[in-house]
């Protein structure tokens, strides 16, 4: 029922007064009219998600790859938290805070 | 297709099989809330794959299967008046209601059409100015702002013979009552990842931090359920609860402001009957008194009588993950998806007919558990 799937955007239609905002959208090589009146910000060629004939969404291509990579940084990490379990003197605690902040930071950037 | 193929990669999906046996240590009970994401778990066998430590449970995120039996009776009712069209989405005409279902009410002649959209409804009220169309508006708060919509677009257009039976659920008050069930299993939860797309993510961290659970809010491809259980297994043996995005890429912390505001422009915040289950509190829409004129049950005069649910359909213990499908002694004997004791069994995101359309994969993953 919450089935809602990408597309990229092909046209977006001028819309008149009082009509919603319409557009062209390619899902999978179907080209589908959908409702873009809720993501008011999109342009063609962005992914939009599409619910029941309406976008709700516009997918964000910087945050698709960093879950793809998810698993690479949070390796990185780890392996970073157990090299530094082995009672590292304390003089070098802030340049270990310096590269876990560094890591944190790729993570969320 | 861009945005799911690398989502359902298989040697990523086994990289995080791997990180997910390493991370756990002892037994923990997770709910996906959602009912497609319930399907995907199923549907690519990710139940058995899982480490024997984790359980999931299938929430009751399925609109279609917690609709309540009067509203399928109103809808029947004025589907089979002359000069109704009634229109639903397609998982709703099998669902049965006190006597029969739509489908049944359409072989008897009544004028049932499946849509895709509710705005082909208003379409079909402008094509038809001679009948009255009637959109069964079910859905969480990812189907809400579209209903809404067509609400809104009839209103513009000035349509008189366009209404809504709003069966609207919410979310996070139904996570609540489970949580407050002194019988749960819970333990930990996959969020809904379209429910969050329109609402964001704020409604979650009071209850992440009243009941002391995890949350993560995940998506419905293999790589996203998987990642979504390691962030929610991490946090688990660590002793944690967050609330975390696994989706970020289509859930933003605020959600989408313009569908919210299109929901409250037509809707307001009302108790609810859940199937199966009871009222919640503050868990349904109904549509404001503004548009009362595109509200079918206020439109029409529909005699609504008390019914009862089939007291053999164990539906409401599995919504609250307190029973899985196959505990079921009717489970592909007295109800299966062509006669449904229950409306799990009937939507494709319930768990009782996802079980029973991969049966033979959700077998082996429940001896396996």
């Amino acid at each position: 029922m919450c089935l809602a799937i990408p597309g990229r955007i092909k046209s977006i239609e001028a819309s008149n007064e009082g009509s919603m905002r319409m557009g062209k959208v390619d899902i999978g090589g179907i080209v589908k009219e959908v409702n873009l009146q809720l993501v008011l910000e999109a342009a063609v060629n962005d992914y939009v998600l599409i619910h029941v004939g309406v976008a709700i969404s516009i997918v964000d291509e910087a945050e698709a790859e960093r879950s793809l990579a998810f698993l690479e940084q949070m390796n990185e990490l780890d392996e970073f938290y157990n090299s530094q379990s082995g009672g590292e003197s304390s003089g070098e605690e802030e340049e270990i805070n310096k590269k876990i902040k560094e890591i944190i930071s790729k993570m969320n950037s | 297709m861009k945005y799911l193929t690398e989502y359902r990669d298989p040697v990523l999906a086994g990289q995080y099989l791997e990180e997910i046996k390493k991370a756990v240590s002892r037994p923990w009970t997770i709910m996906e809330i959602c009912g497609g994401q319930t399907h995907s778990l199923v549907k690519y066998g990710l139940l058995q794959m899982l480490p024997k430590e984790i359980t999931m449970v299938h929430g009751p995120g399925c609109p279609v299967c917690v609709t309540p039996t009067h509203l399928i009776d109103r809808a029947i009712y004025l589907a089979k008046e002359s000069n109704v069209i009634l229109c639903s989405f397609g998982d709703m005409l099998r669902v049965p209601g006190s006597e029969k279902s739509l489908l049944q009410a359409k072989a008897e002649g009544a004028d049932v059409r499946i849509l895709y959209s509710p705005l082909e409804a208003v379409k079909l009220a402008q094509e038809n100015p001679e009948k009255e169309v009637v959109f069964f508006a079910v859905g969480f708060e990812t189907t809400a702002p579209a209903n809404a919509l067509s609400v809104i677009q009839a209103y513009r257009l000035k349509l008189k013979n366009y209404s809504i039976i709003a069966s609207h659920v919410l979310v996070p008050p139904a996570m609540e009552a489970l949580l407050g069930d002194p019988e749960t299993v819970v333990q930990a939860f996959l969020a809904a990842g379209h429910v969050c797309t329109i609402m964001g993510n704020s409604e979650y961290y009071p209850i992440v931090e009243k009941y002391k659970v995890p949350i993560v809010v995940t998506g419905f491809e293999p790589i996203d359920l998987l990642q979504g259980i390691l962030m929610v297994v991490r946090q688990l043996e660590k002793g944690e609860y967050k609330m975390e995005n696994q989706y970020a890429r289509v859930v933003r912390e605020d959600g989408n402001l313009s569908a919210q505001q299109a929901i409250t422009e037509i809707f307001e915040i009302s108790n609810r009957m859940w199937r199966g289950m009871d009222i919640i509190p503050h868990s349904g829409l109904e549509v404001k008194e503004k548009y009362m004129a595109y509200d079918a049950t206020k439109k029409f005069n529909v005699p609504v009588k008390e019914t009862k649910e089939n007291e053999s359909c164990i539906a409401g213990a599995i919504m609250k993950g307190l029973k899985k499908p196959l505990d079921c002694s009717n489970f592909g004997t007295d109800c299966k998806p062509s006669h449904p004791l229950g409306a799990p069994m009937v939507s494709s995101e319930g768990s009782c007919a996802t079980y029973y359309h991969f049966y033979s994969a959700a077998k082996e993953a429940e001896e396996l558990q």
